[in-house]
Parts: structure tokens; C-alpha cells; sequence
């Protein structure tokens, strides 16, 4: 690359230098990789700087480990209960300011886990809960720390000082753990751990002089730890896609709806790391299911046949146990299925249904009959592996709305769904996909899915504009995108989500992080319609409606309208209630409103996500 | 006092906000403890309250709290802990006529689970109240003439008295005193009305709190009223405790005592349970200007920088029992006349029927940890509210969590008996002299506090006691069994002969030797234990007792003359 003109004050004279050199020795791609390294590392320093309660936080040059002339980035991170560990802390960060050495302060119970990669100093205290847990505020860093997205930390330096009360058998064990997997992390040891009983004043005294002394030598060099590399490894593009569909890494399954909710609602988090793939916030996730192994038995059954019998299939020969499991749907009742069992199995009622004024009844049966529950009721016995996998469709990926963004989940992609479940013919079933991924929760599960963008439901490129979101149940899958996603950007422009689901207390789906959006101010209004709660059922409409005056004026200031959730029900009724509201506020009539609305369609600024 | 023996203000309500705890700006900054509660109230994207005005409301009686059990599962699951709250009654001396407890009866079943809780300072808790229908439970409280005032908070709690129903005369005429006191010493805020009953604010003339100003007490601060030979009460529990001197049953004047409390905190040695010190008599006519010079003095000297330590009792072993005594009597303007003589029997109840000096009956009802709840086999909740319906007297919360029903002319005793024969709650006569003189506090799962068990596990590891007590022969003698599921101490195990406190889930300190009718703290004996080793413990104890006691000598005594503890003369000296 050329050399370059010095830019004046944005940077000293040394830093030009060192930019200069290193520039000049680049190649084209090293520069486009090292562009975007920079970039996230300064989204990444702003994101810190609000997480933290402390002002004292070293510029944005200094936090990233790739800085010129950095000093180590220290953090004190304390876990308490009863507010000693945290009066430690912060003894501990004057102490270090005394040395000379700007420490950032942090809570375990609002600590960002995802900026623990980026620690490169990092000096724990925490207390014990009961036995041998983690102070309640703590409980979830624990988790984090513990758990298998823990990420690896090499380049970290660290000590801990743990308090306890020695009448308890696991005497400081909340310390021992953090001291054990840090190390286990890879991470390396300042210090020995010290172990506190009640009368900790004298030995944590000693530990933070030990600690401080230690660090003051190598605080100030300017030592840069290498920068890890292996996001550079990563291709631009990714060879994966629904042909060929990545095996992502289960790292969450948990059920969100609380106990005694009507519903079964979990959030899945899925790694996508070393794919390539990436995404846009509102774009969907495909997933390649496979069917039930008990509904396969059940079909094989049925059809007195063996799961080795070879069939061949447009992908070559297999066994008919894996077709029935991967390559074919087996599950709903197709008219070509139905068709073909007619043929097969010469039924007076199945021919009966084919007739062209049958049309109704034949939809009535397809609705209450699974290809299983025909199988049964019109058996077709001696029938080969050939003749019955003749009749059936291929399995179909499901795509679901992205529910996270890269910028708050590097190499993540999380979803919300809906398992759903019921009672057929006293027989339980379940859906396809959200059944297939309900039970992907042993450690090492993995699913196949491939990146669906989905161009008209991004954000807009306008930071700036406001956005109004609606979403019933699942429908708010996107909006948490969003939200991280303009939370990692600093988007200035305000938001505002209805949300509806059937009971506060158990379905408010990811309400503790919308809670914490609103505090923030990423999302500046919600409003919620929980149905169950109360009578008259209120629905994501009415509140709509009942803010109607507020909505019009924000899409007046040019919000982005999102609708996202069920097709059949919510978004027609959404649509009805926005006319409603651009009518009575805007002054219009029906017609005009709905023009007013076509328009916003039309300037894609009304987008819908329906299904 | 003399100008060298200045008491050390850098602590106390003479000193800027700046200088003192963040509770002293939270409540002077308040606007008389309005905060923000109607907005929070409104906020309906959390079952919660903010963290300030979870603080304001305890003033109004009202806790949040949240379900323990699943805490940490709806955590994992993004959803915001199950918030509700408890709501505590005011009920001066417990007494609430047949018309209340029908409202309280259908308040419970409305807004809080279908249960009523019977409380340690004589009256009632609702738990798990939703937010949104806290006002519509105190508007109803209100439609019977109770409120929720004060109930918690940094004021007078609810006022306790000796409830000995067969001295009805004596009785009424404290009970009088108590629940004046009560109203003399609640808080005056407009906060309450405008918050609950959604009225205006009104001017006032003058300062809205003339007594209390903009910070209110520096802590909580407990007055209660006993009638010996009954204690009850526990008097010497009190901040502020009046032991009615009634020679031949005519009400004479009250013993003063002061400086009680039984709570302490986990891990802080400088925390301990005191027992009240009796300062003086005082006629019955000076006891509103009593109330008003001990409260003014713990107001004005209380300490406001540490709210572990800020207790009556520490202002008073701080600046010395001589010197507070001094400045009451300073601003009584007149000196204290020496304690009269009074003596104790018990802090229990008489269980059963009792007939007073004017005939009328009384029944004293067990309520296993004050619970009232219907269950399958004991359908005590639907019995209560039967008897309500037809009872024409009035019920009493006793100190120990269980219920009188109160007044009842002897014509009308068949009636009730037929009742309570209906409904199980006749089986008094059945249980273990452990077991009636047993107490818990609720805990887990709705308490914030708890760190073990209580109201859940007391009933379970009183029956295996029992099994003990069967072995020696002790089934029926009275035995004080307390337990807390924090250190705290809510349900007073500190004066019990038997103390457990909760340090971890089914672990618990073990205390012994309180005295029977809570004269004297209890001691330490084991620290940190789970059930084989208290069990054990009380095993080796309780058979050494059996074989060992002196005539008429209770289980506390005994378990300090024998060697098992040591004495503790006084609170200070507990973590001794």
C-alpha cells in the first residue's frame, strides 16, 4: 500500500508513525481485515462503556489488545452478598489508583460476560452464598463462567480472593470455583488465591498489596498482548446452505414460559462459530429437522416393515429408516399422499374423498388425519419400502426469525419457538421442527441450518429513524435482534415494541432484558396486551388502538412500522386497528387511510414477518 | 448532664444527609414517603415496585417479596422473579371484632392465596398479594375501619397487649391504652390516603409529620403493653415495653422498659439480641408523654449512619441506660419513680377454655405458626369464618400466633363449640406441651431474609422431638421451641429454651437455656448444624432433664445449671 498523509490531530505523532508502517506492509486483504478489526473493537469499548458505573474507564484506544502503546486493561469484579467483597473492590481500585493504576470497577450481577474475552487484568473477590454457591447477585456470571460458553482466555492475567465463614463445610468454595476455571480457561494466575474467614479485614489487606505489587511492574510497559487471530481464518463467504446446512453447536435450550403457563415457549442458542455464515437482524434461521425416532417406529411398524430395508431415494440408496427419519415428511397429510394411498389400498373412503365435490370433507380429513392415522385405519399390507415412500413429499427446512444480533452474539444465532403440542386421536403429538428442536437439549447436540435473509425486514440503514414493532407470542423473535443490534451501534433513533401473549407472569417472553433495554434507553416505550390476564381479552390491537394518537405521530415523524408474529389472526387485526388509527387521527376516511398505509408499504416503511 | 459527658452526635439526625445512611436521604427526599409509588404502581411491564419505593412502602405496611423456590428458575428463563407482596395489618393489641375478620377472611380469598397469617406482634399478614390488587386490598381493610399503616418501616410497628382473657376488665382498659398509643404514635402522612384510597392531596397546616419530621425514626421501633403475671408479649422484646401495675386488678400506672429487641445479623458480631431494662414506674396518666420523650430521644440519637446498629437498644448501651434515662426524664420534666414490684409466670398461652371475672367464656385456639389455612383435613379457614359469622364477642391475636375467641356469653358457648367441633379445630387438648408453646416465622419461600426453613420444617421436626419427649415422659410439659429462618429473629428464638436459627438450607444454630417466660436470652450450643446433630443434641439434653430436674424447674434452667451453657446476663454478652 502507498504511504499516507499524516491525518493532523486525530492522532499523536508516534501513533501515525506506527500506523504508517504498518500500512505500508499490508496487503489489500490484511488492510480490509485490520478496517474491521478496529471497528469492532470500538463498537466493543462503547458497549463497555455502558455497561460500566464507573467513570474512571481508560480511553478507547486503550482497551483493545492490539492499542497502540496500551497498559493492560485491569477490572476488579466482585460478587457480593452482604456488601463486604464489594467494599474489597473498591478499596482495591484506590489502591491500584495510589500505584497509579486506573482500574475499572465492576458487579458480577451487571457484568457483561461477553466483554470477559476482551479482560487482559482481572483481579476477582467474591463472597459464598450458603453451601459453597455463588452470592445470589452473582448467580448468573457463575453460570456463565461455568457453562460451555465460557470462552477460552489466554490471554488473561488474574487472582482471587475468595471470603467465606469456616463454619460452612465448602468454606470459600464460591472463590475455589472462579479460581479453578479461570484457570482451566487458560487464563494465568498473578497470585495464589487467598481464602477469608469471618474476620477477612487483615488477610484481604495482604492480598491487595500483594496484588497491586505485582501489577505495578508490568502495568505501565507497554506490553500488547498478540491479537487473536482467529476470526482472520474465517472465510468471507460461507459454502453453507440449505443443501448443504451447517451442524451448529446446541450451546442453550431452555423453556422461557414460566411454571403454569399455557404454552412451551424456549430459546435456543446456537454457535455458528467457524461456519462463515452471517446474518442481518431479521433475517431467519433454516432449520433441517428430523423426524421423531417414535413416530418412525410407530410408521414402521405399521407398515411391517424393517428400518434396513434399502430404498433408494434421489440421493442414492438408504436405508428406509433414515429416509423416514431424514429425507422424507411423514408427519402431515398431503392430497398426493392421500391420493396414493387411495390407489394403493382400493378404499371405497379414501376414493370417495377424491371426488371433485368433496373438497370439503376431504380438507376436513386432512385436518384431523396424520399420514400415520391412515396408515392405521386403511392398512395396505405386503406394501414395499418403494411403494410407500412413492407417496411422500421431501422434508422441508422450517425457517424461524433470528432472535439475536452478531454485534451483541458474535457467532450466535438464537431463536425463540413455539413447541408445538397436542392430542390427536389420544395419541400426543408434536410439531415437525419445534418438536425436533425441543428435544436437541443432551450437551453435545448439534442441528443443520443455513442463514435465510430475509432483505425486507432489516432495520433501517438510518440509525436515527424511529421504529415502532409489533409482535405477538414468537412475532418478537426479530425485535430482540433489533434491539441488541442498535444497543451495539448506539443508534440514536427511538423504538417502541407491543408485545402480546397470553399471562404476565409466566409469557412475557425475554421481559427481564426488555426491562433492562428500557432502562438503558435503547427501547424507548413498550406496551403489552397479555390476553389471559384479565377479562375482556386484550390483544396487541387494542393497545394499538388505545395509544393510537402517539402512534400516528410517530409514523407522521417517519417511523418504520415491523408486524411480526401469526398471519391468520394478529396481523390482519393489526392492520385493521392501524387503519382505524390513521382514519380517526390523520383525519381521513377509510379509503384514504388505507392508501395512507399502502403507501407506507410501498415505501417499505410497514413490513411484515407473518407465518 | 454535664458539659464533659456530651453524647457523640456524629451519628445521629443532627448531622447533614451527606453524613448519614442513603435510607436518611431516600426518606427525606420522600415528600412524607410518597416517592414514586404511583408510577410504580402504574409501570406495568414488572410485578415489581422500584427498589426505593419497596423501601417507602414498608411504611405502609406493604413488603415486596418474591417466590424463592423458583427464583433462580425464572432467572435462567428471562423472566423476572414472581414478585408479590405481603400486606400487614394494624391491629392494636390483636383484637378484631366478627365484621373484620369476615373481611379479612374475604380479602384473603380474593387477593392473597386463600390463606391469612397470624403474626408475632398480633395480627395480620396477607401474602402473595399481586401488585395490581393492593389497592383494592386496602381499600377493603379500609371498608372496616383497619389500615396498614406503619405496620414495617422506620416508625412505630403495631402496638402489642396482653391479651389475658380472664382479666376482662383489666384487660379492656389496657387494650384502651394500647391501641390510643397506637394512633398517638402512627405516622400522619397524606401520602397513605392519596396512594390507597386514591384521594386528593390536602393542604395541611403546618408540619405534616410534627412528631416524626422528614426522616422518621432511625429504625424500627416496637411499644408494647403486658399485664403480669402474663408476659405474653415478650416485654422485654420491646423498644418500648409498659408492664401495667394493677394492684387488685385496678390499673394503677406501668413499669417503663426499654431497649429491647431480639433481632441480629448474620455474621456481625456487633449485633446482638437485648433484653428491655426497667428504668422507673410512671402513673397511667404520664403515658403519653412517655411514649413521646423515649421515642424523641431514640429520634433524635438514634444512630443514622448504620442501620445494623441503629436499634434503640445500641443508642442505649451507646450512650449508657443512666444517661438516656436522664434525658427522658429531662424531657418528661419530671423524674421516673422506682420500678414497683411484678412478677412473671409464663409467655405462653392458656390454651383452651378460660372464664373471665364477668363470666363471659373464652376459647384460646392453637394455630400451628399462625397459619390459617384451609387443608384437606383441617378446613380451619371455612370454620373461622362460621364462627365469625354467628360469634357476637371479638377475637384476639395472641403473641404466640394463636386466636381467642373472645366474649362469648355462656349461652352462646354451645353454638361455637359445635362449630369448632365441625371443623377440627377442637383439638387442642391432643398436642404436645413442645408443640403449644412452639413458634416459626414464614421464611421460605416468600421471605427475603430467610436462609433456611421455618413455617415448613418447625411442624416436622417438632414431631420428631416429640418422639424424644415421649421417650423421657416430657410429652406434656411446656417447653418454648422457636425457630427463624434467619438470623433476624422474627419469632424471638433468642428467649426460647429451645432456639434455632437458619444459616443455610437445613442448617441452623441451636440455642438453649432462655428463660420460660422470657426473662433471659438463650446461648449458642451448636453452630451451623443440620438435623441428626440437634436432634442428637436435644436427645443427650432433654433425657439429662428428665432425669435430673428439680421440682418445677423448666428446660432453660436446667440446661444452665447442668453446664450446657452459660448464662447470658446480658445482650451484649451474647456472641460472647
Amino acid at each position: 500500500m502507498t504511504k499516507l498523509e499524516f491525518p493532523g490531530s486525530a492522532l499523536t505523532t508516534d501513533q501515525w508513525t506506527q500506523v504508517n508502517q504498518l500500512a505500508t506492509s499490508l496487503s489489500h486483504e490484511q488492510a480490509i481485515w485490520i478496517s474491521g478489526y478496529f471497528a469492532g473493537l470500538s463498537h466493543r469499548a462503547r458497549a463497555n462503556v455502558a455497561s460500566t458505573d464507573v467513570a474512571e474507564l481508560p480511553p478507547p484506544s486503550q482497551s483493545g489488545p492490539a492499542a497502540a502503546s496500551a497498559t493492560r486493561l485491569l477490572t476488579v469484579l466482585f460478587g457480593s452478598e452482604t456488601g463486604n467483597s464489594k467494599t474489597l473492590a473498591k478499596a482495591l481500585v484506590d489502591n491500584a489508583a495510589a500505584k497509579g493504576i486506573q482500574a475499572r470497577l465492576a458487579d458480577m450481577a451487571d457484568y457483561k460476560t461477553r466483554g470477559l474475552k476482551d479482560e487482559q487484568d482481572l483481579l476477582v473477590i467474591t463472597s459464598t452464598h450458603g453451601e459453597g454457591d455463588a452470592p445470589q447477585t452473582a448467580v448468573g456470571f457463575f453460570e456463565f463462567l461455568e457453562s460451555r460458553k465460557a470462552p477460552k482466555l489466554p490471554q488473561l492475567r488474574y487472582a482471587v480472593l475468595a471470603l467465606g465463614d469456616s463454619t460452612y463445610e465448602k468454606y470459600c468454595e464460591a472463590g475455589k470455583r472462579i479460581d479453578r476455571r479461570l484457570e482451566e480457561l487458560g487464563a494465568q494466575r498473578l497470585a495464589d488465591r487467598v481464602d477469608c474467614d469471618v474476620d477477612y479485614e487483615d488477610a484481604a489487606d495482604a492480598w491487595i498489596a500483594d496484588v497491586v505489587a505485582n501489577l505495578a511492574p508490568t502495568a505501565q510497559a507497554s506490553v500488547s498482548a498478540p491479537a487473536t487471530t482467529a476470526r482472520s481464518d474465517a472465510p468471507l463467504s460461507t459454502a453453507f446452505d440449505k443443501k448443504h446446512p451447517f451442524q451448529a453447536a446446541v450451546i442453550d435450550n431452555i423453556v422461557l414460559t414460566g411454571r403454569g403457563s399455557t404454552k412451551e415457549t424456549r430459546h435456543i442458542e446456537l454457535s455458528l462459530a467457524d461456519s462463515g455464515l452471517t446474518y442481518q437482524p431479521g433475517d431467519a434461521l433454516g432449520v433441517v429437522p428430523r423426524n421423531d425416532p417414535l413416530l418412525v417406529a410407530a410408521m414402521l411398524e405399521k407398515l411391517s416393515l424393517s428400518a434396513d430395508t434399502p430404498v433408494t431415494v434421489k440421493q442414492g440408496t438408504i436405508s428406509l429408516g433414515e429416509a423416514l427419519s431424514g429425507t422424507f415428511e411423514i408427519t402431515a397429510l398431503t392430497p398426493r399422499f392421500l391420493d396414493h394411498w387411495a390407489e394403493i389400498t382400493g378404499s371405497d373412503e379414501l376414493q370417495a374423498l377424491r371426488a371433485p365435490d368433496q373438497k370439503e370433507p376431504r380438507a376436513a380429513f386432512q385436518h384431523n388425519h396424520h399420514i400415520l392415522d391412515v396408515v392405521s385405519r386403511f392398512p395396505a399390507p405386503g406394501i414395499d419400502a418403494a411403494q410407500f415412500v412413492a407417496g411422500l413429499r421431501p422434508l422441508q427446512p422450517r425457517l424461524y426469525s433470528i432472535a439475536s444480533s452478531l454485534a451483541a452474539a458474535p457467532d450466535e444465532a438464537h431463536l425463540t419457538v413455539s413447541t408445538v403440542r397436542y392430542t390427536l386421536h389420544d395419541v400426543p403429538r408434536t410439531g415437525v421442527a419445534s418438536g425436533y428442536l425441543a428435544a436437541r437439549t443432551e450437551a453435545d447436540a448439534s442441528i443443520p441450518v443455513y442463514i435465510q435473509s430475509n432483505d425486507h425486514f432489516h432495520l433501517p440503514d438510518d440509525d436515527d429513524v424511529p421504529i415502532l414493532m409489533i409482535g405477538a407470542g414468537t412475532g418478537v423473535a426479530p425485535y430482540r435482534a433489533f434491539m441488541q443490534e442498535r444497543e451495539a451501534r448506539g443508534a440514536s433513533g427511538r423504538s417502541w415494541l407491543f408485545f402480546g401473549e397470553r399471562n404476565f407472569r409466566s409469557d412475557f417472553l425475554y421481559q427481564v432484558e426488555w426491562q433492562d433495554l428500557i432502562k438503558n434507553g435503547v427501547l424507548s416505550r413498550l406496551d403489552l396486551a397479555f390476553s389471559r390476564d384479565a377479562a375482556p381479552k386484550t390483544y396487541v390491537q387494542d393497545r394499538l388502538r388505545r395509544q393510537g394518537r402517539d402512534v400516528y405521530a410517530w409514523l407522521e415523524e417517519g417511523a418504520y412500522l415491523y408486524v411480526c408474529g401469526d398471519s391468520a389472526h394478529m396481523a390482519p387485526d393489526v392492520h385493521a386497528a392501524l387503519t382505524d388509527i390513521v382514519a380517526e387521527h390523520g383525519g381521513l376516511d377509510r379509503d384514504e387511510a388505507g392508501a395512507y398505509l399502502s403507501a407506507l408499504q410501498r415505501d417499505r416503511r410497514y413490513r411484515l414477518d407473518v407465518y | 448532664m454535664d458539659a464533659k459527658t456530651q453524647p457523640d452526635r456524629s451519628r445521629d439526625v443532627s448531622q447533614p444527609l451527606d453524613k448519614l445512611g442513603p435510607d436518611e436521604t431516600l426518606k427525606a427526599n420522600s415528600d412524607y414517603l410518597r416517592g414514586t409509588i404511583k408510577q410504580s404502581l402504574a409501570d406495568e411491564i414488572t410485578s415489581a415496585v422500584t427498589a426505593n419505593d419497596a423501601k417507602l412502602m414498608k411504611f405502609f405496611g406493604i413488603y415486596q417479596q418474591d417466590d424463592r423456590d423458583i427464583r433462580d428458575e425464572r432467572r435462567r428463563q428471562k423472566l423476572e422473579a414472581a414478585f408479590s407482596f405481603m400486606a400487614r395489618v394494624r391491629l392494636p393489641g390483636g383484637v378484631c371484632s366478627p365484621g373484620q375478620w369476615l373481611k379479612l377472611d374475604e380479602l384473603a380469598r380474593n387477593y392473597a392465596g386463600d390463606t391469612l397469617r397470624l403474626t408475632t406482634r398480633q395480627t395480620f399478614q396477607f401474602h402473595r398479594v399481586m401488585k395490581h390488587d393492593l389497592r383494592s386490598l386496602i381499600q377493603g381493610l379500609r371498608d372496616v375501619l383497619l389500615d396498614t399503616k406503619a405496620a414495617c418501616g422506620d416508625d412505630t410497628r403495631g402496638v402489642m397487649s396482653t391479651v389475658n382473657p380472664d382479666l376482662s376488665k383489666l384487660h379492656a382498659e389496657v387494650y384502651a391504652l394500647a391501641k390510643r398509643a397506637s394512633d398517638h404514635a402512627v405516622h400522619r402522612t397524606g401520602a397513605y390516603k392519596e396512594i390507597w384510597y386514591g384521594a386528593e392531596r390536602e393542604e395541611t397546616d403546618g408540619p405534616e409529620e410534627p412528631f416524626y419530621g422528614r426522616t422518621y425514626m432511625p429504625r424500627k421501633f416496637k411499644i408494647g403493653f403486658a399485664i403480669p403475671p402474663s408476659n405474653d408479649i415478650d416485654v422485654y422484646g420491646q423498644d418500648l415495653g409498659f408492664i401495667a401495675i394493677a394492684p387488685r386488678g385496678k390499673l394503677m400506672g406501668f413499669n417503663v422498659a426499654i431497649g429491647g429487641g431480639l433481632g441480629r445479623t448474620d455474621q456481625s458480631p456487633k449485633t446482638y439480641p437485648r433484653l428491655a431494662s426497667v428504668i422507673g414506674y410512671i402513673d397511667a396518666d404520664k403515658l403519653f408523654p412517655t411514649i413521646d420523650a423515649v421515642m424523641s430521644v431514640q429520634r433524635d440519637y438514634g444512630d443514622r449512619l448504620d442501620r445494623l446498629h441503629a436499634r434503640f437498644k445500641y443508642t442505649i448501651d451507646e450512650k449508657g441506660l443512666d444517661w438516656i434515662k436522664g434525658e427522658v426524664e429531662r424531657r418528661l420534666g419530671f423524674a421516673l419513680k422506682p420500678a414497683e414490684p411484678y412478677t412473671f409466670t409464663s409467655n405462653g398461652d392458656p390454651l383452651g377454655w378460660v372464664k373471665g371475672e364477668d363470666g363471659r367464656e373464652h376459647c384460646v385456639l392453637f394455630i400451628q405458626n399462625g397459619r390459617v389455612i384451609n387443608t384437606p383435613d383441617h378446613p380451619m379457614m371455612d370454620g373461622l369464618r362460621a364462627i365469625a359469622q354467628v360469634h357476637k364477642g371479638m377475637f384476639r391475636v395472641t403473641p404466640n400466633q394463636n386466636l381467642i375467641i373472645a366474649d362469648i356469653e355462656p349461652k352462646d358457648r354451645p353454638e361455637i363449640e359445635a362449630l369448632m367441633k365441625e371443623y377440627g379445630l377442637d383439638q387442642f387438648e391432643t398436642r404436645s406441651g413442645l408443640r403449644l408453646n412452639s413458634m416459626a416465622c414464614v421464611a421460605l419461600p416468600t421471605c427475603g431474609l430467610a436462609m433456611a426453613e421455618s413455617e415448613r420444617y418447625l411442624p416436622d421436626l417438632v414431631t420428631k422431638i416429640e418422639a424424644i419427649l415421649n421417650t423421657y415422659g416430657l410429652k406434656d410439659d411446656p417447653i418454648t421451641i422457636r425457630m427463624t429462618g434467619c438470623p433476624n429473629g422474627c419469632a424471638r428464638p433468642y428467649i426460647a429454651e429451645i432456639g434455632l436459627t437458619g444459616r443455610a438450607p437445613g442448617k441452623y444454630n441451636l440455642y438453649l437455656g432462655g428463660g420460660f417466660h422470657g426473662e433471659r436470652l438463650n446461648k449458642m450450643y451448636l453452630e451451623n448444624v443440620g438435623e441428626p446433630a440437634i436432634l442428637e443434641a436435644l436427645d443427650k439434653t432433654l433425657g439429662h432433664y428428665a432425669r435430673d430436674r428439680n421440682p418445677g424447674e423448666h428446660f432453660g434452667d436446667f440446661a444452665i445449671r447442668a453446664g450446657y451453657v452459660a448464662e447470658v446476663k446480658e445482650g451484649r454478652f451474647f456472641n460472647d
